[in-house]
């Protein structure tokens, strides 16, 4: 086995326990917004793609580069919009929080959110 | 690989880290949605220089991330947030299909024998990105409405799958063993992209978000796979952080519903047993129904309501309709909180999302296990198009198909009132005592024009 496979394999290892260990303690709530961001970040695939197109010099290879590009930048962008757009949701709840919070005249302590 | 671009690799990969870590705290999480994307566009800028491109490569490059950033941010900006679970789908499927067509690529550089430290990984890459493409489309297709939402089976079903996974396992043995046949990966694609259809047609829609969950996870493993076959660190990270996270993710998810993985994925959920219960449950039984006047004075002498929101709400866009219901019935001192359960929409966590829109109040939002024991006080359990999550059968019939899953008391509210469309069976297909239930009312309609109906005859009351 290669001294480059070996390296791979350990950091594919030790990526596998971060992975499961930075999101033991989601709440239920952020299920849908997580989900959607892991799926953005999977959207590196995007690395790959342009690597395989850059050399393109066929029609197969430019067929396959084009398309790869497409799809995976589709990936990245639709994601981490798409998980933009549920958050700001959260944000625009918490100040709406704050905002109930001053009228009620309890303007010094502000909102937590759990 | 040099020095620079490992470590700019090294940074990206902090910086996804750092973002799921983000991701999981409400108060962090948009900044971890931003630390995620740094680092996506640290790893592209640092992959750029190491490259030598061939004319056709710039064009197609340039052409190709146009087009999929209009596609992307448009998709993403326009679609409905009701529509979000499909659209997920549809960004996971792609990247997906993304890391099989690297694989293919990269595979026919080495012509017909590769070694096998390249075969490996990209086979596998090619037959888990190839299943999680056509799997989330199908998801796409379901939650889309563009095919029944159902679960579709077949006598043998099961025996069918096998013998595709069967036949994709041969073929990868003879890649790997034999050498590469001239486009034997192509079939190799063809035969992973049917059985990705294959594997999601029988499940059923209330399902689809534990598998687009699962397809997340693997969609990140065929990107870590691509990543070994072009010894490229931050895929490998990148892919396998997704992976194991993704996993855990289903896991929870499932977990929610209180059912096994292997359950959802292999129970055709809400097709097989749900005929009879339904038909057991129909006979000789009265509903009562009341009017918006009737409803109104209840809801307005009341002291304390626990409005129950489904997706019923969501499909009928009736969030900011809720709010103003609870508006006005604040206004007259009754106490208002809504009880969400976990996997309450479409996905967990999707009502928060459709609430949060509609500028509902975080205090106001309880989980299940916060509001549960709050039903028994409540003069009126309010069910805006939920129906499986108040279900009584998951806590008392054995036999239903939802027997086990952790469920809202609404029942033991003094009074219900379920808003529904009909008397039809919710998501799962199973039949609901509570509609049976003498301390029910049912208030037929459109969930929008039900609540606004209300907020008049409150106010009128």
């Amino acid at each position: 086995m290669s001294n480059e496979l070996l390296n791979e394999l350990t950091v594919f290892v030790l990526s596998i326990f971060v992975g499961i260990e930075v999101i033991s303690k989601v709440p239920t709530i952020l299920h849908t917004p997580l989900m959607s961001g892991t799926n953005a970040i999977h959207g590196i695939i995007l690395v790959g793609a342009i690597v395989i197109a850059a050399g393109a010099n066929s029609p197969v290879t430019v067929i396959l580069g084009l398309v790869a590009v497409i799809l995976a930048t589709t990936n990245v962008v639709g994601g981490f919009v798409v998980t933009d757009r549920m958050l700001e949701m959260f944000k625009g709840r918490q100040t709406a929080g704050r905002a109930q919070g001053a009228q009620n005249q309890k303007p010094v302590a502000p909102v937590t959110p759990k | 690989m040099n020095t620079l671009i490992t470590l700019a690799y090294l940074v990206a990969a902090v910086c996804f880290i750092l973002g799921l870590k983000q991701l999981s705290s409400p108060k962090s999480a948009r900044n971890g949605n931003f630390t995620a994307a740094f680092g996506m566009v640290i790893a592209l800028l640092a992959t750029l220089p190491q490259l030598r491109f061939t004319t056709a490569g710039v064009i197609i490059i340039t052409i190709g991330v146009i087009i999929g950033t209009a596609v992307g941010a448009v998709g993403a900006r326009m679609v409905k947030m009701t529509a979000i679970p499909q659209m997920v789908a549809l960004f996971n499927g792609v990247g997906g299909g993304a890391a099989a067509l690297v694989a293919v690529a990269e595979l026919l550089r080495f012509g017909d024998h590769p070694p096998l430290a390249e075969a490996l990984p990209s086979v596998f890459s090619i037959v888990i990105g190839s299943v999680s493409f056509a799997g989330s489309m199908v998801a796409f297709a379901k939650l889309q409405e563009l095919m029944t939402g159902t679960p579709i089976t077949y006598p043998g079903q099961q025996i069918v799958n096998g013998i595709l996974a069967a036949a994709i396992l041969g073929f990868v043995i003879a890649i790997l063993a034999v050498a590469s046949i001239p486009f034997s990966f192509i079939s190799l694609m063809v035969l992973a992209l049917v059985l990705g259809v294959a594997f999601v047609l029988p499940i059923g829609g209330a399902d689809m978000p534990v598998v687009i969950s699962l397809l997340n996870a693997f969609t990140g493993l065929a990107v870590a796979a691509s990543g070994f076959l072009l010894n490229n660190f931050a895929l490998i990270v990148a892919g396998t952080l997704v992976g194991a996270s993704g996993s855990l993710l289903t896991k929870m998810m499932s977990d929610a519903m209180g059912r096994s993985l292997g359950n959802v994925l292999f129970g055709a959920f809400g097709k097989t047993q749900a005929g009879a219960v339904a038909v057991a449950g129909k006979e000789g039984r009265s509903v009562r129904s009341g009017n918006a006047e009737d409803l109104g004075t209840l809801l307005a002498y009341s002291q304390r309501v626990i409005i129950v929101p489904g997706y019923g709400l969501a499909v009928a866009q009736a969030q900011h309709a809720a709010r103003e219901l609870a508006d006005v019935l604040e206004k007259r001192g009754v106490e208002v909180t809504y009880a969400i359960h976990p996997v309450a929409g479409r996905m967990p966590g999707h009502m928060n999302v459709l609430l949060a829109e509609a500028n509902v109040p975080y205090e106001q939002l309880k989980e299940m296990d916060e509001v549960n024991d709050e039903f028994k006080n409540a003069d009126v359990a309010l069910i805006v198009g939920a129906n499986d999550v108040v279900n009584p059968s998951a806590r008392n019939a054995p036999g239903s198909p939802i027997y086990g899953m952790p469920i809202l008391n609404a029942d033991q509210a003094k009074n219900i009132v379920f808003m529904k469309r009909s008397m039809r069976p919710g998501f799962a297909g199973i039949d609901n005592d509570l509609m049976y239930d003498p301390k029910t009312i049912m208030f037929f309609g459109d969930a929008k024009d039900s609540l606004t109906k209300l907020v008049s005859a409150v106010k009128a009351a």
